[in-house]
């Protein structure tokens, strides 16, 4: 014991590129695990769209157009589910973390804030992937949807990054919203946002007032695109106004989450 | 088998810019020997609300420094200003040689911060996993178990884990990086005697080891129980400061209650009167010892009646302290 040497312990201060890989590795995969050891989370995250989508794609359908239907529904409910996702899991748990005085905890350590952000936007892209799937099987095994494969894919796809603007408003929400009126503030904002812009009956049959509020709401925009997708926008408008309001949006959420963080610094909690 | 837990003295350099503030640090000998962490006429204020006013502190190389003071009395301020999670309004603050706010020092300290709430699903062993990934050097995993008292614990999540259990996980948050410094704010608040006590087992193995301190507390006894020197803050400011059995002797007077037909300022006068309150003719006085006080007291006024002496409870004691300041300043208007 007298003779160990002592290991050269450096104080350089930059992380090795292993180490900051591994780092945000870390941090992804203990935010997902967090997640998915919380059964409220969990469940209602995934449970309540699929239960929509059985409700409102594949057991009210009419029996003329059902496959139709189902392939709709799949497209909107599956953008609430990505919405969903985004703004409780991002949305909720910063305020809560935040809040509750974890994230100061995480602040105090040489964390880079970004591994933060991003392990929380990964758990998000994971989730809405799990349930685009599960949408998918469903929709397959007793919706009659009938998909090629690339189309698919690329609707999984579009509604998985949905998940960008949706974490961006959740981010925003985050950092305005307190612990425990959180959840509340997403149901407020997203339970009515999902019905204006027609994710749960399609705009044409709603009235004409709350087609044009649609226009203004992002999950409009990215139904627009899903349906787009598998072919069945009411009328097609091209891919790229959708993109740019969706990128617009999530500039708007950035810049509000930017204002919230510095408001933050050297607050107290607790 | 703990050479990787090692006192910032014996901390091989390996800096290629060669001229960092640590290496600065090191090589100044006038430096090397004094201060840690320094601030000047430090001053934050929270809207009305001030949080230090003018503080000016030192913290020693391998000391513990106990920062003992009631709520509110800017204590867990000066920890995020340390850390450089606040900016002060004005003033300088300078730990391991460099301004903290900015991020540069965050990987040499380590802080164990009071939290609401903790994510409760993740397990000890991976919480601890994950803070020491964020460290460029951080101690063995087992290391850690052992020094926070975690080995037993580390497959149970936070969640299913007692306040003592929970706070020695934070603890093991703190030191899992394996920092020359240490932040423990209040780590003992809301813990029964046995948790507190283990506690303090754990702090102790970080002074051996040579780390630097800077621990906040509520409890007098804490203090003098873990710290080399202990300063007294009160609204932002430091009221008193010394070693334990100095900053005791002050704190651990007596109480003397009576009512009498002398004026509160000829009372306060009397010799070794460290406060005075009156109520009407009631007066209750905070002394260092009894008998002068008395015979003084007795003295100076035949009438004197209902005279009773007490110890001062330690936390009374304290609180006098505290508030002599203030209270002296009120009572003459």
């Amino acid at each position: 014991m007298a003779t160990t040497t002592f290991p050269a312990v450096s104080v350089v201060q930059r992380r090795s590129l292993s180490r900051t890989l591994a780092l945000y590795a870390k941090e992804a995969k203990y935010e997902l695990i967090n997640k998915t050891r919380i059964p409220v989370y969990a469940l209602s995250t995934v449970a309540i769209p699929l239960m929509f989508y059985v409700l409102f794609g594949i057991v009210l359908g009419n029996a003329s157009d059902r496959r139709d239907n189902a392939t709709y529904m799949l497209a909107t409910m599956g953008c609430f589910g990505t919405m969903a996702v985004a703004l409780f899991g991002f949305g909720v748990s910063l305020a809560m973390e935040r809040g509750q005085g974890w994230l100061q905890v995480k602040r105090a350590s040489p964390m880079p804030v970004s591994a933060y952000f991003l392990a929380k936007l990964f758990a998000a892209v994971v989730f809405s992937t799990v349930i685009m799937l599960l949408l998918l099987s469903v929709g397959i095994a007793f919706g009659g949807v009938r998909l090629p494969f690339g189309t698919a894919a690329e609707l999984v796809g579009i509604l998985v990054a949905g998940s960008i603007p949706f974490s961006a408003m959740g981010l925003a929400i985050g950092y305005f919203a307190k612990p425990n009126s959180a959840p509340a503030v997403v149901n407020l904002i997203y339970l009515p946002m999902s019905f204006c812009s027609g994710l749960w009956i399609p705009l044409s049959v709603l009235p004409h007032g709350l087609r044009v509020l649609a226009a203004v709401l992002p999950p409009y925009h990215l139904s627009q695109l899903a349906l787009n997708a598998v072919g069945m926008a009411p009328n097609p408008t091209p891919a790229w106004g959708h993109v740019e309001a969706l990128l617009a949006c999530t500039l708007l959420f950035l810049g509000l989450a930017a204002w919230g963080y510095r408001r933050d610094e050297g607050q107290l909690y607790g | 088998m703990s050479t990787a837990f090692l006192p910032a003295d014996q901390v091989q350099l390996r800096d290629l810019s060669g001229a960092s503030n640590a290496e600065m640090l090191r090589n100044a000998p006038a430096l090397q020997s004094a201060s840690v962490v320094r601030t000047r006429n430090l001053k934050k204020s929270y809207g009305e609300i001030v949080a230090l006013h003018d503080l000016t502190l030192e913290i020693r190389r391998g000391e513990l420094l106990a920062l003992l003071g009631p709520n509110g009395a800017g204590k867990t301020t000066l920890v995020q200003v340390l850390l450089g999670m606040a900016r002060p309004d004005s003033g300088s603050v300078s730990v391991l040689g460099v301004d903290p706010y900015g991020g540069q020092v965050q990987a040499r300290l380590g802080a164990m911060l009071q939290v609401g709430r903790v994510p409760e699903t993740l397990k000890v062993r991976e919480h601890i996993d994950l803070f020491s990934s964020y460290y460029p050097n951080p101690l063995p995993l087992n290391e850690t178990f052992q020094i926070a008292g975690l080995t037993e614990i580390k497959d149970r999540r936070y969640g299913e884990l007692s306040g003592g259990q929970k706070q020695r996980v934070l603890f093991g948050i703190a030191i899992c990086g394996n920092p020359d410094l240490l932040f423990l704010d209040e780590p003992t608040a809301g813990l029964d005697v046995e948790a507190r006590r283990l506690m303090w087992t754990q702090i102790r193995i970080l002074i051996e080891r040579g780390k630097t301190v800077l621990l906040t507390t509520h409890y007098l006894n804490e203090a003098d129980a873990l710290a080399d020197r202990i300063l007294v803050l009160n609204k932002g400011a430091v009221v008193a400061e010394g070693t334990p059995t100095e900053i005791k002797a002050r704190a651990m007077g007596k109480q003397i209650r009576c009512t009498s037909r002398l004026q509160i300022e000829e009372i306060r006068q009397i010799a070794g009167v460290l406060s005075v309150k009156a109520d009407r003719n009631a007066f209750e006085l905070q002394v260092n010892a009894a008998e002068p006080v008395v015979r003084e007291l007795l003295q100076r006024d035949t009438w004197l009646a209902d005279l009773e002496v007490t110890n001062a409870g330690l936390e009374e004691a304290f609180l006098a302290l505290t508030q002599n300041h203030n209270a002296d300043a009120k009572e003459r208007n």
